[in-house]
């Protein structure tokens, strides 16, 4: 389907997320894309297919390898990161695998700042390390460090910004740079910030990555993973999405769209709300310290204020003299956040890093990893602010 | 609890079974029960349906409601509220309501022995006179459509008490975030879901909130009875609009009022017609019925008549070319040529909805490209 490009790059971020990516004049004369719920697309006779074949028409084949509602949303993510290209996956997780399983071969090395999604490290670390990839780990923002692990056969260099749960953010210049000069690709896992706030590519950065399950759709009701990136680099990573078959459903597509509508808006509250909470927890006596970008206390306040135009809706904080139990206590106090992993959705989420993700840790693996017994994770969601602050205030001081 | 976090808490309680934040999507046409003659909540969806009641109850709350129902389309939840009464019985309703709504009462009504009796709703005595005896309801709209006309709900409220009347209101326009008729009087307030309840122009859906448990519980006996209940996707993705409601209609009021004033400012534009500019008619009583904004729909009259007017519509790029309204993507249409031209021309000037008009609805885009896109339209 060619699509007429209605919008360009002078447009405001709400005019993209509303109608970029989209045709003008669409199939039925729908206003919104039809779900397309086809698993294959017909020909009209064997010429036609030949054409597709010889010439390289544009259409569609077969589900594996694209849905025109998919086509969609991907234009409208590029759009909205500023990148050539993405491609869509069927979760966050589908998509790192679908990169790395692209870029890295038997032999090659790949090398991670240590606060990235844990479980992206460790389906390189476990499963990669099977066909013979070498995963280096890093303290997160020692460039230095990054750069000294770097060697010939290095082909990835993979962050997080911000990172989950201490909110570090990489100073993406430098990361960018470091990858120049060796020659080796870089990948920032950006769910965290949104293209609302961060666009990775303008700073060199040659992919970046988002659970699209996250802010990108809003609303905790599907499950979508996005790489952006230059059409030419992303070329092989797609045929091998179309052979590896990680790609998301007709249904969830159109959730996805629905969300992106109201994405530039979602984030403006989020990243209001997102502030006005960090600063609450942070002058209230229950609290030891809060991690938030925002705030100028954040170890990486002055590189947020450099790349970043707004710091989303994950807050993390350390309870003044609390035992795990104690800590536990106020979660399970707060009525309106529920308890569940995952963030970025309309309703807030709270957890206990130390219950809900490193239970079955040690406690020297959990000191490793900066988790402490303490500390509370919050996905501030779009509800009024106040009612946010006055619940976590009741639970606090319970 | 304030409207935003009541938007996405009420009616959404975790799933006790599974846990999981959204509530699933109950597409289930019958329910099995606990034993021959014994009921649970649920038995049939044209009854009742978990998904439907879960967009029934968050919408009762934000009207301020004790009971909602859910209709497959606005046109179904008003002629529900028509269903109440019976052969002799009268409606008044404003002169300015829906021309759906005006077909429903003319044609359809009026087969059962149901008169209805229109009058300018912002003239109240025109509107207390158009009373009879026989009369059982007032129904209006506040903003009207396409001049944006203010319909006073208090006032008409008072009329409707005295006489011992329902009063209904057609509240698309306005929504709960902005107004909350029952909280003025009103006995029925109507929505149109499809507008900006939904949001996203991808569902039809309407339905009818009250606070009185007796109207409820008849306004439920035909629901039941006819059948023209919303699907259970559609209640969902209802459901999912009223998350960001608030956001949504507030912001689009923001832009809608910008729009207003650069529309009153152009010397290519006779009229403009919205209820947030002091020149408004209706703009004293807008501004007490009328919360954090003034809505996102408006109209005006383009200099040059019909076919300038026709050109300009036919000319944007961001608004696009469609009837309806409320949605994230801005709208532009001709009442003359499309909304209303099944009336006879001399009928809808007497209605003041001149050739030159031009209604939008605006959406979400940034208000600065909105503006350009009109810009460019008019100089076309």
């Amino acid at each position: 389907m060619a699509s007429k490009k209605i919008t360009n790059a002078t447009h405001g971020i709400s005019t993209v997320a509303v109608q970029a990516g989209e045709a003008h004049q669409k199939p039925g004369h729908s206003i919104t894309d039809p779900i397309f719920c086809a698993s294959t697309f017909t020909f009209s006779d064997t010429d036609a297919i030949i054409r597709f074949i010889e010439e390289k028409e544009e259409r569609e084949e077969y589900g594996r390898y694209g849905n025109p509602g998919e086509k969609v949303a991907e234009r409208k993510l590029a759009a909205l990161e500023g990148s050539e290209d993405a491609i869509l996956y069927s979760s966050g997780m589908a998509a790192m695998v679908g990169l790395v399983m692209t870029k890295l071969n038997a032999g090659d090395e790949v090398v991670f700042f240590d606060e990235c999604y844990h479980r992206s490290r460790e389906f390189c670390a476990k499963h990669m390390s099977r066909f013979g990839v070498i995963t280096r780990q890093v303290k997160a923002c020692d460039y230095d460090a990054m750069e000294a692990a770097i060697n010939d056969k290095t082909k990835l260099l993979i962050s997080e910004s911000p990172t989950n749960p201490h909110l570090s953010i990489i100073d993406l210049d430098r990361f960018a740079a470091i990858g120049k000069k060796h020659g080796v690709e870089t990948l920032i896992d950006a769910t965290l910030a949104t293209p609302y706030n961060l666009k990775p590519i303008n700073h060199g950065v040659d992919y970046v990555l988002h659970s699209a399950t996250k802010y990108l759709a809003g609303h905790n009701d599907l499950l979508a993973g996005v790489i952006a990136g230059s059409t030419e680099q992303l070329e092989p990573v797609r045929k091998l999405r179309g052979i590896m078959g990680a790609v998301n459903s007709a249904h969830n597509i159109y959730l996805l769209l629905r969300g992106l509508k109201t994405f530039s808006l979602r984030m403006q509250q989020h990243n209001k709300s997102g502030l006005a909470v960090a600063q609450f927890l942070e002058t209230h006596p229950r609290v030891e310290k809060v991690y938030y970008p925002g705030l100028e206390s954040h170890k990486y306040y002055d590189v947020a204020q450099k790349t970043m135009s707004g710091f989303g809706g994950l807050i993390t904080f350390l309870v003044k003299d609390a035992d795990w139990r104690a800590t536990a206590n106020i979660v399970d106090a707060v009525t309106i956040p529920r308890i569940a992993p995952s963030l970025g959705g309309v309703e807030s989420l709270i957890e206990q890093p130390l219950v809900m993700s490193y239970y079955e840790c040690s406690p020297e693996d959990r000191a490793r990893f900066g988790i402490q017994d303490n500390m509370i994770r919050l996905a501030v969601g779009i509800e009024d602010t106040d009612d946010l602050i006055e619940d976590l205030k009741q639970a606090l001081e319970a | 609890m304030k409207f935003r976090t009541k938007s996405i808490h009420v009616g959404n309680q975790r799933d006790p079974q599974t846990g999981a934040v959204v509530p699933p999507i109950h597409v289930a046409s019958t329910f099995v029960q606990p034993g021959a003659g014994e009921w649970g909540e649920f038995d049939y969806s044209r009854s009742g349906n978990p998904t439907r009641k879960n967009f029934e109850t968050t919408i009762a709350a934000l009207e301020g409601g004790s009971g909602a129902l859910a209709f497959a389309s606005g046109m179904a939840a008003t002629h529900c509220a028509t269903m109440l009464f019976s052969t002799g019985d009268h409606i008044v309703a404003g002169t300015d309501i829906y021309g759906g709504t005006y077909r429903l009462l003319h044609k359809i009504s009026n087969r059962s022995g149901i008169e209805t009796t229109l009058a300018a709703a912002n003239d109240l005595d025109a509107l207390e006179k158009a009373i009879t005896p026989n009369t059982k309801m007032l129904w209006i709209e506040s903003p009207g459509n396409p001049l944006m006309s203010i319909t006073d709900i208090k006032a008409c409220a008072a009329i409707a008490k005295k006489h011992g009347i329902l009063l209904g209101v057609d509240s698309t326009f306005a929504t709960p975030v902005l107004t909350r008729p029952l909280e003025l009087g009103a006995d029925i307030v109507m929505h149109s879901a499809t507008k900006y309840l939904g949001g996203h122009s991808d569902s039809l859906g309407g339905a009818l909130v009250v606070k009185d448990q007796e109207l409820f519980d008849r306004l439920y006996f035909i629901q039941n009875a006819t059948g023209a209940v919303m699907a259970p996707l559609d209640s969902f993705l209802a459901s999912r609009g009223l998350k960001t409601l608030a956001i949504r209609v507030k912001e689009q009021s923001k832009t809608a009022m910008y729009l207003a004033e650069k529309l009153a400012a152009d010397s290519r534009i006779t009229r403009v017609l919205y209820p947030g500019l002091s020149t408004h008619p209706g703009h004293d009583i807008a501004k007490q019925q009328m919360d954090s904004g003034f809505g996102a729909m408006l109209s005006f009259e383009v200099a040059g008549g019909f076919e300038k007017a026709k050109k300009m519509a036919e000319s944007t790029k961001f608004f696009q070319l469609a009837v309806s309204l409320g949605a994230v993507e801005s709208l532009i249409e001709q009442p003359a040529s499309m909304s209303h031209a099944s009336y006879d021309r001399e009928d809808r000037l007497a209605h003041g909805i001149q050739d030159e008009l031009i209604r939008i609805s605006v959406g979400l885009e940034d208000a600065e490209d909105l503006w350009a896109d009109l810009d460019q339209a008019l100089s076309q």
